[in-house]
């Protein structure tokens, strides 16, 4: 089955619809899928829900479905480096659920592992265990999280060969290996699709099994907090 | 003369030891890292990196090397990349010797608040739950008082939860203290502050 398709639009055709729920990867502006969100702002596909550790920021990632108005709900762990969401998140028109990050992390991981549930520690005693069930182990208390079994993923890795084993680059990865891995349908945009054997397999990150159609393309990759020190002059 | 940022941050420093994993929060423990002189400790970004470099030279700057306040950082030899799940893996399983945080309010039992103000902007927790629920000790950095100077050492926090009985020590402009069973222990005072001034200074129990 050949997985490599022409570009975004063609890759989602037919995986999106109205309501659904896309797990995406990227941390900040860190390895996001930039041409898939793209794709999905021209689909014009609306009351999107996404599990994604943040929103982007106005005219850049997640932020160009806010402006839009094609988001309902955002699974994440920090937000509101955004205008255009913190106007609609305070107007109530966006839904958030605040999830703690590896809490969310390992909720798309355990979906994708088949594991509708787990108990953790992270969060009992604060908000985010309120009404979700507890139980003892060992005598501490742990809160009960679920999996999350996305509709569909849109991740970013750098490079992937014919048939999407895939290799991120340095903090790139965060959290697309987990993205990838809990959705029905996985759909991948890397910066260069490589010949299958040219890449090691001891070095894959992400076997191809997780994903279902790739893309190759060209990537702005902006930086969110451009922090430099200065050279000595001797 | 109570500790400044700097005096702060070397102070937490001391409580690192050799071959440490550590995680460290967004301001004045960030500068712990410029403290630690000679002892072989290894920082974990908790995007996905263990072995955090300082700032790039200009021009130098990688958009796929960010810490966990996206800034742009590099590596170093021993850097180890991995995904936000194994990361918090790490963390959850108690591989992480020691965080040092920021605090908007600590009880007497431990319990920390540094996330949300209700009413004001809230903007999500990132990783700190996972960090507190997680890590072997937790170590508070902050001002002993707010702007208005009330103590945000308190009997109980006011403000909502990052987690409940996590915090082991507290540095601030005062002093050092520890996390007791009854309550707060005064560890250490700096320059000519006396126990007597941490003492009034405190909203929460000192035993």
């Amino acid at each position: 089955m050949k997985k490599i398709f022409a570009n975004a639009t063609e890759a989602l055709d037919g995986l999106l619809r109205d309501d659904m729920l896309i797990a995406a990867g990227g941390f900040g502006l860190c390895g996001i899928p930039e041409l898939l969100l793209q794709a999905i702002q021209d689909s014009g596909v609306k009351g999107l829900t996404f599990a994604s550790n943040n929103a982007g920021v106005d005219n850049f990632g997640i932020g160009i479905l806010l402006e839009t108005r094609q988001v309902k709900k955002m699974m994440s762990s920090y937000v509101g480096e955004n205008d255009e969401f913190m106007r609609q998140y305070l107007s109530g028109e966006l839904e958030i659920e605040f999830n703690p990050q590896g809490t969310l992390a390992e909720r798309m991981r355990a979906g994708g592992c088949g594991i509708p549930g787990f108990y953790t520690r992270t969060g009992v005693g604060t908000q985010v265990a309120e009404g979700k069930e507890h139980k003892d182990f060992g005598g501490v208390s742990y809160v009960l999280e679920r999996g999350i079994f996305a509709d569909l993923s849109i991740v970013k890795a750098w490079k992937a060969d014919e048939t999407g084993n895939a290799v991120f680059r340095k903090t790139a990865r965060n959290f697309n290996p987990p993205a990838a891995m809990c959705g029905k349908v996985c759909v991948m945009e890397v910066e260069e699709i490589v010949p299958t054997g040219s890449l090691d397999p001891d070095h894959i990150h992400l076997p191809g099994i997780y994903v279902h159609r790739l893309i190759q393309g060209e990537h702005e990759k902006r930086i969110e907090q451009r922090t430099v020190q200065k050279k000595e002059t001797a | 003369m109570p500790w400044d940022r700097n005096q702060m941050a070397e102070r937490a420093a001391k409580e690192l030891e050799d071959g440490m994993y550590v995680n460290l929060g967004i301001g004045i423990p960030t500068l712990v890292a410029n403290y630690v002189g000679a002892k072989d400790i290894t920082l974990q970004s908790e995007n996905g990196m263990l072995g955090m470099g300082p700032f790039p030279f200009e021009g130098e700057e990688d958009p796929d090397l960010i810490n966990a306040g996206k800034q742009t950082i590099t590596e170093l030899k021993r850097t180890a990349y991995f995904d936000s799940a194994q990361s918090f893996g790490m963390i959850r399983g108690g591989k992480i010797a020691v965080a040092i945080l920021g605090a908007m309010e600590v009880s007497e039992a431990g319990d920390l608040a540094n996330w949300m103000i209700p009413g004001k902007l809230v903007k999500g927790m990132g990783g700190a739950m996972d960090l507190v629920a997680g890590v072997g000790r937790v170590i508070v950095v902050m001002d002993h008082t707010n702007k208005h100077g009330a103590s945000k050492l308190l009997r109980e926090c006011t403000l909502p939860l990052t987690g409940k009985g996590v915090v082991d020590l507290i540095i601030t402009n005062l002093g050092v203290l520890e996390v007791g069973h009854k309550g707060l222990h005064i560890l250490e005072t700096a320059p000519d502050v006396s126990r007597d001034e941490i003492r009034t200074a405190t909203e929460a129990a000192i035993v």
